[in-house]
């Protein structure tokens, strides 16, 4: 089953987690000295799999080999003694300590067990830096690198690990065009050195630079491994989205009526550029994106909850000003949020202090609560709505996630919303709670609402959308029509960069 | 019985359990000690829980908000010194009483102010305040008390209505007042809101720094009353008043079940927190029991309802 030049090999690696099957019999090879591509959307199981990989996760079956040899990888710590070093997105490098010291911060050479032997901790981490040839002095202080050089550190802690097997978890997200070049002759450099590299991107060009081979994964579930100059762009797109969508969504189109809210020239900070787009009476807008593509800062801004730098907004054809949540839910905005429970809930407040809670002013008369008014209008959306709880005192922190979605989509229904924001509106809810909420679209569209819905589902937003916008690094990059609308063109906008650049 | 507990969620359930605390407390000093279960005792325990009862419901507010106050003690003090140079001076008592409460309140504002605009976290800026104050207070008078008022000033403490005494009655109604505006109104509603979860609150439209400011405004202006309470029955204002209430008022409110962590608690709750308190410093007093060994006790109860608080729930979950 295994192969002499293979450094690494994983089949059938399989990890369930509650409601999801994270990785369905997903296999890895990886050789001495390569640059290996993983490849997939948001959600295909890449991290999962990388964390099985470093320790961090306990597959639930599934063989791993090492060097041909059957392993077990119990811990990050074992993985770290079998030679697997991981470079995450986020560092773990502490800024206030030296170069060196965070090069081998736990392992420091002693003279005698409790002082530091500093000489060999500095010439060491030198000798490791200077064979990266990079241009880092191991005595200077983390803190005054630059994110690039942060990088190089974490690559020569790796090294130090005598790591040989490394992954990059989006090495390039953060850095300028000259960085990433001298992160590429790092690589080339590490792969003479015989040492694997598991890479993951989003960056198609970069792949046709530094890649060798790439596996591609879809919902957990092993799609194929090819070398890279074997496959064209599009074939990666395609075997990244190409899911069957047995139309299970339940859209009911709605009339499209005037413009509800129009949007010009949105500016916030650098993190949402120039966003401009009319959203109108019975339509969903989906907006579709990569993490971290600024969509979610988008709905918050459009909630009053991001400072605006500069732009125009109008809704129904007044110009608004929307500098606080209570602004937005005045002008007729409701959000509901991608995280329910961390932002959407009180979660010890009940069912119904949850639902009144945007809107507490129509149940008060001469500053008194009205509680009888406050009861009835929360039976009436748990019956509306087909909420399951006990009561409606019940602490929602009790209801599951379908119906405390439910909950959330109450309190805005209750506040007269006419412009619903949904970030994720099925994430972590079941499929039959999941159909009801699509059903809940259907019905707020037919009834004149307007929705823009941010989903990574891909069979959502081509489901659901009347109207897609692709996101790209804080800017609108495509605009596709639902009847145009395919998984290709959507990844192709989402992913950017031109055929010629890819090239 | 059973059906009626069936009903209940488990913070009503506390809420009986801390009630059922302090009948067995009050039956186990009947026991011990004849002089216990009177009348004129049991008033007496009412009069002297009064003013930590009243401060601890604005400590409840603030608690609620997931936040703290350290400084109650310290704005009665200052507070109350200043209302006591206002009565000295000559001015009418409704004066002397809403200059006092102007102080409190302040101190309070300021508390909020640092908190929501200047996002220091509570613990730190009403240490500071706690600091400030003391020291304002003494500062004011020099470190010397303040002493003699007028009868009609001391019918505050010493006066009876219907044979209930003064101090009692507001305590009664400072804490219906209170349980009315958390269980009936918009504020108590977003009290409970931003303690459970201030970006959900925040998302709903509440105007946190505002409802915030408001509520560490309250504590002071309770503290203030406080003051008066406690100014009336000493019949002096003394700088050095309301040295570690902060701790009662505290320890008050998280034996009524109000979690630290923010977002529930009631002040019926606290009003039975103070009076655990206050019966068992009254019990232990007539029992003879050395108020050294009395402070064992106390922090024993508070720590004891909290481990059997958080076990019970944990147990549930």
């Amino acid at each position: 089953m295994t192969n002499t030049e293979s450094i690494l090999e994983m089949y059938d690696i399989r990890k369930e987690f509650p409601g999801v099957l994270a990785l369905d019999d997903v296999q890895l090879s990886l050789k001495k000295g390569e640059v290996h591509v993983l490849l997939g959307e948001n959600g295909a199981g890449k991290s999962t799999l990388m964390k099985i990989l470093s320790g961090a996760y306990v597959k639930d079956s599934g063989e791993i080999y090492i060097d041909g040899n059957f392993t077990e990888i119990q811990s990050p710590a074992h993985a770290q003694e079998l030679g697997i070093g991981i470079i995450y997105q986020e560092f773990n490098l502490n800024p206030y300590l030296s170069v060196a010291e965070n090069i081998f911060l736990g392992r420091e050479p002693v003279y005698f067990p409790g002082v530091i032997h500093w000489e060999k901790l500095y010439n060491e981490a030198q000798a490791i830096l200077d064979s990266l040839n990079v241009k880092i002095n191991a005595r200077h202080k983390v803190e005054s690198l630059g994110v690039a050089m942060q990088q190089m550190v974490e690559v020569a802690k790796a090294l130090s690990l005598k790591a040989r097997i490394l992954i990059m978890d989006e090495p390039t997200a953060s850095l300028s065009n000259n960085e990433i070049e001298s992160l590429f002759k790092t690589i080339l450099h590490l792969k003479k050195q015989g040492v694997a590299i598991v890479y993951i991107s989003h960056r198609l060009g970069e792949i046709f630079e530094i890649g060798d081979r790439v596996t591609v994964l879809r919902d957990g579930k092993y799609i194929a491994t090819k070398p890279v100059n074997e496959i064209t762009r599009e074939d990666m797109i395609r075997m990244m989205v190409n899911r069957d969508l047995d139309d299970q969504i339940p859209k009911v189109k709605a009339d499209i009526g005037e413009t509800i809210l129009k949007v010009e020239n949105l500016n916030v900070n650098e993190r949402l550029k120039e966003i401009s787009f009319e959203l109108y009476r019975g339509e969903i807008l989906g907006i579709a994106g990569l993490m971290g593509s600024g969509r979610t800062r988008l709905a918050k801004t459009l909630f009053g909850a991001e400072t605006i730098s500069s732009g125009k907004i109008w809704i129904e054809g007044r110009e608004v000003s929307l500098k606080s949540p209570r602004d937005a839910i005045n002008a007729g905005i409701g959000l509901v949020t991608e995280d329910r429970k961390s932002e959407g809930l009180v979660l010890d407040l009940s069912v119904k202090q949850n639902i009144s809670l945007p809107n507490i002013k129509k149940f008060i008369k001469a500053g008194v609560l009205n509680f009888n008014k406050e009861n009835a209008v929360a039976d009436e959306y748990i019956t509306r709505l087909k909420i399951k709880t006990p009561s409606r005192n019940q602490s929602v922190v009790y209801l599951s996630g379908g119906n405390q979605q439910k909950v959330v989509l109450s309190k805005w229904l209750c506040s007269d919303t006419k412009i619903f924001i949904f970030d994720e509106p099925t994430r972590g809810i079941d499929v039959g709670a999941k159909t009801e909420i699509y059903q809940l679209m259907n019905r707020l569209t037919a009834n004149g609402a307007a929705i823009i819905m941010i989903s990574s589902e891909m069979p959502e937003i081509l489901g659901m959308s009347d109207r897609i916008l692709v996101m790209r690094d804080g800017q609108i990059s495509g605009e596709l029509s639902d009847l145009e609308a395919t998984q290709e063109k959507i990844m192709n906008y989402a992913l950017g960069e031109s055929h010629e650049a890819a090239v | 019985m059973k059906q009626l507990f069936n009903h209940l969620n488990f913070d009503q359930m506390r809420q009986f359990g801390t009630f059922f605390g302090l009948l067995a407390l009050c039956a186990l000093f009947t026991i011990l000690s004849p002089h216990f279960f009177t009348t004129s005792n049991l008033l007496n325990v009412a009069q002297q829980s009064a003013i930590i009862a009243v401060i601890s419901v604005g400590m409840t507010f603030v608690i609620i908000t997931a936040g703290i106050d350290l400084s109650v003690g310290s704005v009665l003090a200052f507070s109350g010194v200043v209302m006591a140079s206002v009565l000295h001076a000559g001015l009418p008592i409704p004066i002397g009483i809403a200059v006092g409460m102007a102080v409190g309140f302040t101190c309070g504002l300021v508390n909020g102010m640092l908190v929501t605009y200047g996002k220091i976290p509570p613990f730190i800026a009403t240490l500071g305040m706690m600091s400030i104050a003391r020291g304002a207070g003494l500062w004011y008078t020099d470190g010397r008390p303040i002493s003699g008022f007028d009868d009609s000033f001391r019918f505050l403490a010493n006066g009876e209505i219907f044979h209930i005494p003064v101090p009692v009655i507001i305590m009664i109604v400072v804490y219906a007042a209170a349980h009315f505006v958390l269980t009936r109104t918009k504020m108590g509603r977003y009290t409970y809101a931003i303690g459970g979860n201030a970006d959900a609150a925040r998302l709903s439209g509440i105007n946190i720094k505002l409802y915030l400011n408001i509520i560490y405004g309250i504590a002071g202006l309770l503290s203030a009353l406080a003051a008066v309470m406690l100014t009336a029955r000493l019949n002096s204002a003394q700088p050095i008043a309301g040295i570690m209430y902060e701790l009662d008022a505290i320890a008050a409110t998280v034996i009524g079940g109000t979690s630290l962590f923010g977002g529930k608690g009631t002040v019926i709750g606290t009003l039975i927190g103070a009076l655990i308190i206050g019966v068992l410093r009254n019990g232990l007093n007539l029992l003879g029991v050395s108020s050294f060994i009395q402070q064992i006790v106390i922090g024993s109860v508070i720590i004891g309802a909290i481990l059997l608080d958080t076990n019970l729930k944990n147990s549930k979950k």
